[in-house]
């Protein structure tokens, strides 16, 4: 499947050949787990595999709390309280499900930001990433609409809110969101269809999982120097590369152990610390909760969607340069897909030809500040909509598009790189000749 | 250990950022003591004792206006909760009325009834009320509070029975109480609790205080019945995986050590 020479799969055994003319999957998943990896890949490269077994946990641990949740409005929120009380490791289920939701949203901020920082985006694999943004697109669907289902307060007035954006959306706004609801309001029908949706959408990620991985195999995976692995030979490339198996296998799980540790002490220990209270409280129509917050993991670009409000000089532009067909609540909904928009064109927005930002002197700090940028929006996201935050949230929105539309694209054209090294293998000599401890000189990279 | 670094510090960022639950209360004037509960912390556990003198309180004072329909009255029996004997159960679950939709009529409750629901209409039922406040907020949105003193549920329910000043106001003929725990600080709750109003068979002091934080801590319990279950869960998933990680890097390390040894040795 990939590019890099490597040994491919040979059938020994009758049995193996027999089955290989008929159908090569011994071969494809040889190939799959026997892939030459570059061999200086650091400890951020390990939430590829963090995210599997975050969908794969997902999966199972939702699969069974089907078996005893009932979406109806009437009961819904009793049969998760059944859950808790009365259904062997109920409890456990539960707030592994919900606490997975957080883990696996973890991991994905720290793959893409690995992937803006290394230039992992960038040509031959745009294609990896753009999958990875539909991934990360429907994961916030199917995390949206698993949080409706406890049918809390917090399910029943975040569903309000957010399907009201899709209300925003001018001439068949009305129509989209009584569509999406199946009623003129959240209630029963907008219930079941979440359901129905929560229980798919994993299945669809799964799939371009399948693709995601299947792109980057081709392309070969990017590496912290961002350097091609050199493909002249096998032997050439196995300089630069180790199996992935069981080289970064092992090391994957050791990482996975690790951070699993963390996982079980907060499910253990404080498994409601990310949630909400409010969402122990049944849904109540009549009543609103005093304010609405989505999940942490939605408040960057939640602070993004309530940054534009009419008094901002571009709002006002839009407005009357559109006759008010844009106006600051639609506005607020272009900006909050257009941030995310902008990140999957990144690929295109990104002028510099050197891939890894380890040797771009100017990139690294616009970086740095793009990642406290983010969380700067994260708790923006949960403030209330008042001075000073509503400044804050306008200038950190700002810096997310200038990060990607004007600092990206100028870069290029007036950053001077660092020299890199001309091989991995270089790179990674190179980093073992620093760890001996001062016997030998540090391996000068090649101009 | 920069990996390791790397792994907490992104960890602590995500948990310091999780502000959603810190800020929603927002109530800025409001007073929450920080009760020392026996089940706080990784081996906090339930004071058997202390849920069933909170159940009394229950029984005798909440229970005229409240409910606790998610409860089922067999689990008074639980391991992990106020463990009362089998009989005693049965006994305790005939004191309730439950509607029986076969019977279409009332009967007298049995173990695998529920509590019943809430008498009044204006008063909430209690079965998660220790899960759905936030005592604890902030500093800022940040959330660290939470992560030290926990989220405060327990200790708002306490807060709020010992929190009465002793004024009274009148607005469009409902009283209203001033309370330093309730949001807004008018709560139309009149006080229930003034000391003494039950009598411990176990001779523990019955003073407001003790009374508020007994029936705090069983409510807790009846929020959160698998607690004790989930902590120990919890303990076996983490002992277990750091061992596994353990074992894991070790065995990572010598995959490498050829690799590496090799790369040294060419330098």
């Amino acid at each position: 499947m990939s590019g890099i020479p490597h040994d491919h799969y040979e059938p020994t055994s009758n049995g193996e050949k027999w089955l290989h003319r008929r159908l090569p999957v011994v071969g494809l998943l040889y190939d799959t787990l026997m892939i030459p990896t570059p061999k200086n890949l650091n400890w951020m490269w390990i939430w590829g595999i963090v995210l599997t077994f975050c969908l794969a946990l997902q999966i199972i641990t939702g699969i069974v709390l089907v078996m005893h949740y009932t979406p109806d409005v009437d009961l819904a929120f009793s049969s998760v309280e059944h859950i808790m009380r009365n259904v062997n490791g109920g409890h456990m289920l539960r707030y592994m499900h919900a606490n997975g939701a957080s883990l696996f949203f973890i991991a994905v901020y720290a793959h893409i930001f690995r992937g803006l920082y290394y230039g992992s985006y960038k040509a031959p694999r745009e294609v990896t990433w753009i999958i990875g943004m539909l991934i990360y697109l429907l994961m916030m669907a199917t995390a949206f609409m698993g949080y409706v289902l406890p049918w809390g307060q917090m399910s029943f007035w975040g569903a309000t809110v957010i399907t009201g954006l899709f209300g925003a959306i001018p001439f068949v706004g009305d129509t989209l969101q009584t569509f999406l609801l199946g009623g003129p309001a959240v209630d029963n029908a907008t219930l079941t269809r979440f359901f129905s949706l929560h229980y798919l959408f994993p299945f669809l990620i799964a799939g371009l999982v399948i693709l995601h991985i299947w792109a980057f195999h081709t392309t070969g995976n990017n590496n912290p120097t961002g350097v091609e692995v050199r493909r002249g030979s096998k032997e050439e490339a196995e300089k630069d590369t180790l199996p992935f198996w069981p080289y970064f296998v092992i090391k994957d799980l050791f990482a996975l152990a690790v951070i699993l540790a963390v996982f079980f002490a907060v499910v253990g220990f404080m498994p409601n610390y990310l949630g909400h209270p409010d969402n122990y409280i049944e849904a109540n129509p009549l009543a609103t909760p005093a304010h609405i917050v989505p999940e942490w993991y939605f408040l960057p670009f939640y602070a993004i969607l309530r940054a534009f409000t009419s008094d901002v000089w571009v709002v006002i532009i839009a407005e009357t340069l559109t006759g008010g067909i844009i106006d600051a609540k639609f506005f607020g909904v272009l900006a909050m897909f257009g941030a995310i928009a902008v990140m999957a064109a990144v690929p295109w927005l990104d002028t510099s030809n050197v891939r890894s930002g380890r040797y771009r002197p100017m990139f690294k700090w616009w970086f740095a500040l793009l990642v406290v940028d983010f969380f700067a929006l994260m708790w923006l996201g949960a403030m209330p909509a008042e001075e000073p935050y509503a400044t804050f949230s306008l200038i950190a929105s700002a810096y997310w598009f200038a990060y990607f539309l004007v600092i990206l694209p100028l870069l290029g054209v007036i950053e001077k790189p660092l020299p890199q090294p001309a091989t991995i293998e270089e790179d990674y000599k190179a980093h073992y000749a620093k760890n001996v401890g001062g016997t030998k000189t540090i391996v000068e990279p090649a101009e | 250990m920069s990996m390791i670094k790397k792994l907490t510090a992104s960890a602590l960022v995500v948990f310091g950022l999780s502000t959603s639950g810190a800020l929603a209360a927002g109530a800025t004037d409001t007073h929450i003591e920080d009760f020392d509960f026996s089940f706080e912390g990784p081996f906090g556990t339930y004071d058997v004792n202390q849920l069933q003198r909170g159940l009394q309180v229950y029984t005798e004072i909440c229970s005229a206006c409240h409910g606790l329909k998610f409860v089922p009255l067999r689990t008074l029996g639980d391991e992990g909760g106020p463990m009362l004997p089998e009989e005693q159960v049965i006994e305790y679950s005939k004191q309730y009325e439950v509607y029986d939709a076969e019977l279409d009529d009332f009967r007298e409750a049995v173990p695998t009834d529920h509590f019943p629901e809430s008498n009044l209409e204006t008063a909430p039922d209690l079965s998660l009320m220790a899960k759905k406040r936030a005592g604890f907020n902030g500093p800022y949105g940040l959330g660290i509070n939470q992560f030290f003193k926990g989220i405060g549920g327990p200790e708002y329910i306490a807060s709020l029975l010992v929190g009465y000043t002793g004024e009274e106001k009148e607005q469009a003929g409902v009283v209203f109480y001033e309370n330093t725990a309730f949001p807004g600080g008018w709560i139309a709750m009149a006080p229930p609790l003034y000391g003494d109003d039950v009598e411990y068979a176990d001779g523990h002091s019955t003073d407001l205080h003790h009374l508020s934080e007994d029936v705090s801590a069983f409510l807790m319990w009846t929020a959160e019945p698998k607690m004790m279950a989930r902590k120990q869960a919890g303990f076996a998933g983490v002992i277990f995986l750091t061992v596994l990680a353990v074992l894991l890097y070790l065995t990572n390390k010598r995959i490498w050590a050829p690799v590496k040894r090799r790369m040294k040795e060419e330098n």
